[in-house]
């Protein structure tokens, strides 16, 4: 019984003594579904959108660490934290955001910004990208598929057959897979896919795709990207090209990407960020999308894959690694 | 922690705790250590999630997440009794295959429940505000869960479940037939976990085939910090005993996301690390007490 009391008395000090408010300037209150070199960036992109522009924000950031029950109970510690705006990153911890706050109590409701959400719709968080009509809106990572693939069949002219690396388990993958098969019959070429449920699966999934296919496209993908290094080993030995989505990736070795940057994309957050945190209604503020995309180009993988970066591309990169 | 995040750790608690109840029953009654979980709990919020979105009321759609889980359990207990698979690789097999499976019965991995009916309509309708309507439906399913598993202990099946965990051999002798016995157990034990399943997802907005990882570790670490601080001498105390410790395992997660001293906060990061050193904390303190008392 002492035991039980001695329990109960120290988690009511843990009550009384928390909530300090910030009396100047604005409150963030983020929750960030994981660690994760695209997800980390948006964030960054976001801090750095509102020092470049003066906007003074103190951000409360949360991580669930990829735990879906932590992620529903910093919803719900971000409410009791009243700031002025919430921030959901990754569709997991947007849906327990919107969730939470749909149930909490009138005084405590804030805007709600999503960043990083390939479809707002199919989640639930909005009705209408045009017109959000709640408290909700945000910035999605649709990515422009049929820009990487042109870019993709450019740089090898004539291929047959394109191999996709994804997680099945990830929604926004699928909803990726899902477009280029679509545009697989129209742009001339078959798609072969492998999946991998765990980045300990993705060296096995890319040897997989050996001798059946002629290259190889990973998506925004958090399995494949954070285990990028093993897929660019096959392709180094077997000479089989990797193109990727994201810009971080050719970096890392991919011959090429149309890039997609989480960093702008978080910067693009920060800029909706401040319109609402200076009155603008969510309701009003339709869905964004990144527009301008980045070609980068690694010439030093590229050729360690066995192929020789086109000159007309290379003239229109933004970025070329040697 | 503020006052709405101890409110949320509880409702959490109270939700996972449903759970914990079914890890104790494999993992102290059946001493059988099942990791077929992970994948159990998903399951039992895919099937809650796509049956609501197929306009099945959500009330009905907890009844085929039970029967959903119970089937999961049987099958790892089958893999175990009559094919004498390893228990610990009999319940991974099912746990990796319910991963693919979920993905099926979902048509992708995330069904979003954001603005569905769920089982908290009802209350809300009635007049609770939102805020507490978690901690009402969950506070009435984890303690009739509880009543139930202990009343159901009493009877003579229940009895043959806990001489099964105690003395297979015993048991054997009189003629009772433990393999059925421990496939009716672990199939229990899993409907509880998908049943817990799929309150979470109808409470988060969503089913996603990500959600069971970490299940049977915030499982076990529940029924430890359970037993510690609230004692297992009968049955009944055991079982509240169980409740109890995931919702203080949810504490300690909800104080460690609010721990700032003055102006220096933790790292987002370090959350793990932070709920682990509460955890450590929770166990041992009352043993340090003791010994201080001794002197």
């Amino acid at each position: 019984m002492k035991r039980i009391f001695g329990a109960a008395l120290l988690l009511f000090f843990s009550v009384v003594i928390s909530s300090s408010a910030h009396a100047e300037g604005y409150v963030i209150s983020v929750n960030q579904f994981v660690e994760h070199p695209a997800l980390d960036a948006v964030l960054q992109g976001m801090k750095d959108y509102m020092r470049d522009n003066s906007v003074a924000v103190d951000f409360k950031v949360h991580n669930a660490q990829a735990n879906m029950g932590t992620a529903n109970q910093i919803a719900q510690q971000m409410i009791g934290e009243k700031a002025d705006l919430l921030v959901a990153i990754a569709t997991p911890s947007a849906q327990a955001t919107a969730q939470a706050l749909k149930r909490a109590p009138e005084d405590l409701q804030r805007p709600l910004v999503f960043t990083a959400i390939t479809d707002p719709v199919a989640a639930g968080l909005v009705e209408d990208l045009q017109r959000p009509g709640g408290d909700i809106t945000g910035v999605s990572d649709l990515l422009p598929v049929r820009k990487h693939l042109e870019m993709v069949l450019e740089y090898l002219p004539g291929i047959e057959r394109l191999g996709v690396m994804y997680n099945a388990g990830e929604a926004n993958s699928k909803a990726t897979v899902e477009t280029i098969r679509e545009l697989s019959d129209d742009m001339g070429f078959t798609l072969v896919e492998a999946t991998a449920a765990k980045t300990a699966d993705v060296y096995q999934a890319a040897k997989s795709l050996l001798g059946r296919v002629d290259a190889v496209f990973i998506p925004t993908d958090n399995t494949i990207v954070s285990a990028l290094e093993s897929v660019l080993k096959v392709g180094v030995q077997n000479r089989l090209p990797i193109f990727a989505a994201d810009i971080n990736s050719v970096e890392r070795g991919a011959a090429a990407a149309m890039g997609f940057d989480y960093y702008r994309h978080g910067y693009q957050t920060g800029a909706m960020a401040e319109k609402i945190l200076k009155g603008a209604s969510p309701a009003t503020l339709a869905v964004e999308f990144q527009e301008e995309l980045q070609l980068h180009i690694n010439t030093l993988y590229s050729r360690k894959m066995g192929v020789e970066p086109p000159p007309a591309l290379l003239e229109r990169a933004a970025k070329v690694y040697n | 922690m503020t006052v709405y995040a101890a409110l949320g750790a509880v409702e959490q608690g109270l939700v996972y705790g449903i759970m914990v109840i079914g890890v104790y029953l494999t993992f102290r009654i059946l001493d059988f250590p099942d990791l077929t979980v992970d994948g159990s709990l998903p399951l039992g919020a895919s099937i809650s999630a796509v049956a609501i979105t197929h306009g099945i009321n959500p009330y009905l759609s907890l009844v085929f997440a039970l029967m959903g889980g119970f089937v999961a359990g049987m099958i790892t207990a089958v893999l175990n009794t009559k094919f004498k698979i390893l228990h610990l690789l009999a319940s991974i097999l099912t746990m990796i295959a319910l991963y693919s499976i979920n993905i099926r019965i979902m048509d992708g991995p995330n069904v979003a429940l954001l603005g569905a009916d769920t089982v908290f309509d009802v209350v809300i309708a009635a007049g609770v505000p939102g805020r507490y309507a978690g901690i009402l439906i969950f506070g009435v399913f984890g303690f009739s869960v509880t009543a139930f598993i202990v009343w159901f202990l009493k009877t003579e099946l229940g009895m043959a479940i806990l001489a099964t965990g105690d003395n297979p051999k015993m048991i054997t002798s009189l003629g009772v037939n433990t393999h059925a016995v421990i496939i009716l157990g672990v199939g229990l034990s899993n409907a509880l976990v998908a049943l817990s399943g799929a309150l979470v997802a109808q409470n988060q907005g969503a089913a996603d085939v990500g959600m069971g990882i970490g299940t049977i570790i915030a499982g076990l670490a529940s029924v430890i910090i359970g037993e510690t601080i609230f004692g297992h001498s009968t049955i009944a105390r055991a079982f509240v005993a169980a409740l109890l410790g995931s919702v203080v395992y949810r504490l300690a997660i909800a104080l460690a996301l609010g721990l700032e001293f003055g102006d220096f906060s933790f790292n987002p990061s370090d959350l793990n690390l932070i709920t682990s050193v509460l955890v450590i904390i929770a166990l041992i303190a009352p043993n340090i007490k003791k010994k201080v008392a001794a002197r």
